[in-house]
């Protein structure tokens, strides 16, 4: 196990400098740069300043040697300074990741929350009206554009509509709040995250219910439950305890591969909710080209992602004492 | 005569029962799984979208007499409207933007003045375009890849595996955002940038169909029925492409419909953050986006809600045939 560990992270590693070699070609060969994006409605801004401004930012340097320097400076655990944000890329990220991190926790917990009873229901009564009503509304939510749903959302229930929610923004411009955490402020901040944790909860909720019911179907028709009922096991019985622990293991695993959304945290909705979290300042970042940035927060991502691979391969053989690692 | 007419009657309902029985016993797999798929209410329902929907984008501009682009004037005293073909009337007009839904206009004008059902029509043309190219495209490679490093092991699938892994691990829309800048760049005019969107979509999804079809090939290739391949020493090649992928082939079918649907949800993203289908041409996404101006979004949802439905109800139907299709194709969920 150690071993098999040892030798993913390595692996992973290898992944993780292809992947970075991939995004720091791709960044680079954006037609126009930072400097250009930035200056380019300023009439004053010559050409020279432009190139002088280049030498600062160390765009002036080809894609081979930019990526030996951000390569070597990265190791050192500097990851440049951010053009849009003028400011180091692991502060940006210190200071915005807890707010995409905690909005996208509570999505997903609720999303656990919901999808698993209902998936355990729908499974139990395969095929009757119930099992068909949750599977289309699954599906609906699951076919729902995003960046549409949050339309639909803020119209009905913004000022536009009922009124009952801010669309915009986590906090009330208008209130001042102290700089720590009081009642008024946490309900303040519950009332704006209210629509776009909604989007996010319908939007994702569909798979990880769709997963829990089909694998509880297959664990119901398997012969341990036969017997189990067989020997007069109470029904609840057989569905919570005997049946629904062999369904979470499909389930375990499928919480590894949710890590990166934690952090990237759907830059749509974050945009279309102004809220401020990495996934939004990740797509101004990309529309400005702003290389340290970009480079920072996608190579965070990609980091997520392969761990989260790794993460619900050791999870399953943890779960299951069938699965060995080898 | 009516005792025989009976006796005839009884002789042919049975002779029928026979022949019913005989049939169902020489169902082929595919009738097995069409009848199955027929069942699943929702799967039918999904079934009927689509053919609607594709009569609706394909069949519908015919019986449109609006251009795609066409923008719509209207005079400003009078208030009739002026085609952009009428080229007296229209010095003096003004642009007829945001108009209630009438008999002229089943949805009304949008902020440019273009009649909404009309552009409807042709974003749909281009949304289930792009689904059909890029799934096609990730199959062949995602398929091709996959087989072979499920077939070979080893090293090769090493190699194969780390690469559908950096295609993973890249964000997606970043990655568009990106790619999109690019084109525009290379100043590639907005009718030739779907197709090298599509393209490059493809290039980026092949990586999970790799996955799925070596998870797959690698159960198979332990199967007596390949040992008896091996021994009649044929191509590699065949052994693969013929032996193989066809009975992975339901797996792909479904995850190829339910990709579709994803596909469409993916560029209309796109299209909404203005980085797939470009102004001129129309596309569900960025219909929608008019959603960004605060007083289309208020007062004219006749602009940006009918977009919106569409995307859901073809998405959704493809999910609903992807499903019927899985449950169709496993023998284990017969009723």
């Amino acid at each position: 196990m150690k071993q098999y560990i040892i030798r993913r992270v390595l692996i992973s590693l290898i992944v993780l400098f292809g992947v970075s070699i991939m995004l720091y070609a791709l960044v680079r060969s954006m037609p126009s740069d930072y400097v250009t994006l930035s200056t380019s409605t300023n009439p004053n801004v010559t050409e020279e300043m432009r190139n002088h401004l280049r030498e600062l930012y160390g765009l002036d340097k080809g894609i081979f040697q930019g990526y030996l320097d951000w390569l070597v400076s990265a190791l050192k655990g500097d990851l440049g300074d951010s053009m849009v944000m003028k400011r180091p890329v692991s502060q940006v990220i210190a200071q915005y990741a807890p707010v995409t991190f905690s909005v996208s926790a509570i999505a997903l917990a609720l999303q656990l929350i919901i999808a698993i009873p209902l998936g355990i229901l729908a499974a139990r009564k395969q095929y009757t009206k119930t099992d068909y009503i949750i599977t289309t509304l699954v599906f609906l939510g699951l076919s729902l554009p995003s960046f549409f749903f949050a339309a639909v959302l803020k119209r009905a229930f913004g000022p536009y509509g009922l009124d009952w929610f801010p669309i915009s923004g986590m906090l009330n411009a208008r209130v001042n709040y102290p700089d720590g955490m009081t009642w008024a402020k946490l309900v303040d901040y519950f009332q704006h995250l209210v629509l776009p944790i909604s989007v996010f909860v319908i939007t994702g909720l569909g798979s990880m219910l769709r997963y829990t019911r089909t694998n509880m179907l297959e664990v119901l028709n398997a012969d341990y439950i036969r017997t189990a009922r067989a020997k007069g096991v109470p029904e609840h019985r057989v569905v919570y305890s005997h049946a629904f622990r062999n369904t979470l293991i499909p389930i375990v695993t499928l919480l590894g591969s949710s890590l990166p959304g934690l952090f990237s945290g759907a830059a749509i909705t974050e945009n279309l909710f102004g809220i401020e979290g990495l996934g939004n300042i990740g797509l101004r970042a990309s529309q400005m080209a702003d290389v340290p940035y970009l480079m920072g927060f996608n190579m965070l991502l990609a980091t997520m992602t392969i761990l989260g691979f790794l993460l619900s391969d050791i999870l399953y053989a943890v779960v299951d004492p069938r699965v060995r690692l080898s | 005569m009516s005792e025989e007419m009976k006796n005839n009657q009884t002789a042919a309902s049975v002779d029928r029962m026979e022949e019913m029985e005989e049939k169902r016993l020489f169902m082929t797999p595919g009738q097995i799984v069409m009848r199955q798929f027929l069942r699943n209410k929702l799967a039918v329902v999904g079934l009927v979208l689509l053919v609607a929907m594709a009569l609706f984008c394909f069949v519908g501009p015919l019986f449109s007499e609006y251009g795609e682009a066409e923008i719509f004037y209207r005079n400003p005293e009078t208030n009739e409207e002026i085609r952009m073909t009428d080229h007296e009337a229209i010095a003096s007009a003004v642009l007829n933007a945001k108009d209630k839904p009438s008999a002229a206009h089943w949805l009304g004008t949008n902020e440019q003045g273009q009649d909404v059902l009309t552009r409807l029509m042709y974003g749909g043309r281009i949304s289930l375009m792009v689904g059909f190219v890029v799934v096609a495209v990730e199959l062949v490679i995602g398929i091709t890849m996959g087989g072979i490093a499920g077939y070979y092991g080893g090293k090769v699938d090493m190699v194969i595996m780390r690469i559908v892994e950096m295609f993973v691990s890249i964000p997606f829309i970043p990655l568009m955002l990106i790619v999109s800048s690019m084109l525009v760049g290379l100043k590639i005019s907005p009718q030739y940038k779907i197709y090298y969107t599509m393209f490059i979509m493809g290039l980026i999804f092949w990586a999970g169909v790799a996955r799925m079809v070596r998870g797959q090939i690698l159960a198979l290739r332990e199967m007596e029925y390949m040992q008896a391949a091996e021994a009649t020493g044929i191509r590699t090649s065949r052994k693969i492409f013929r032996h193989l992928v066809p009975n992975v082939m339901p797996v792909i079918i479904v995850m190829a419909t339910m990709d579709l649907g994803s596909v469409i949800l993916m560029e209309s993203t796109m299209s909404f953050l203005g980085i797939g289908v470009g102004i001129p041409y129309a596309s569900w996404g960025n219909m929608v986006q008019s959603v960004n101006d605060n007083v289309i979004l208020r007062q004219y949802l006749n602009i940006w809600v009918p977009p919106g439905l569409c995307i859901l109800l073809v998405v959704l139907a493809f999910n609903f045939v992807g499903d019927g299709l899985r449950d169709a194709f496993d023998p284990k969920m017969k009723r």
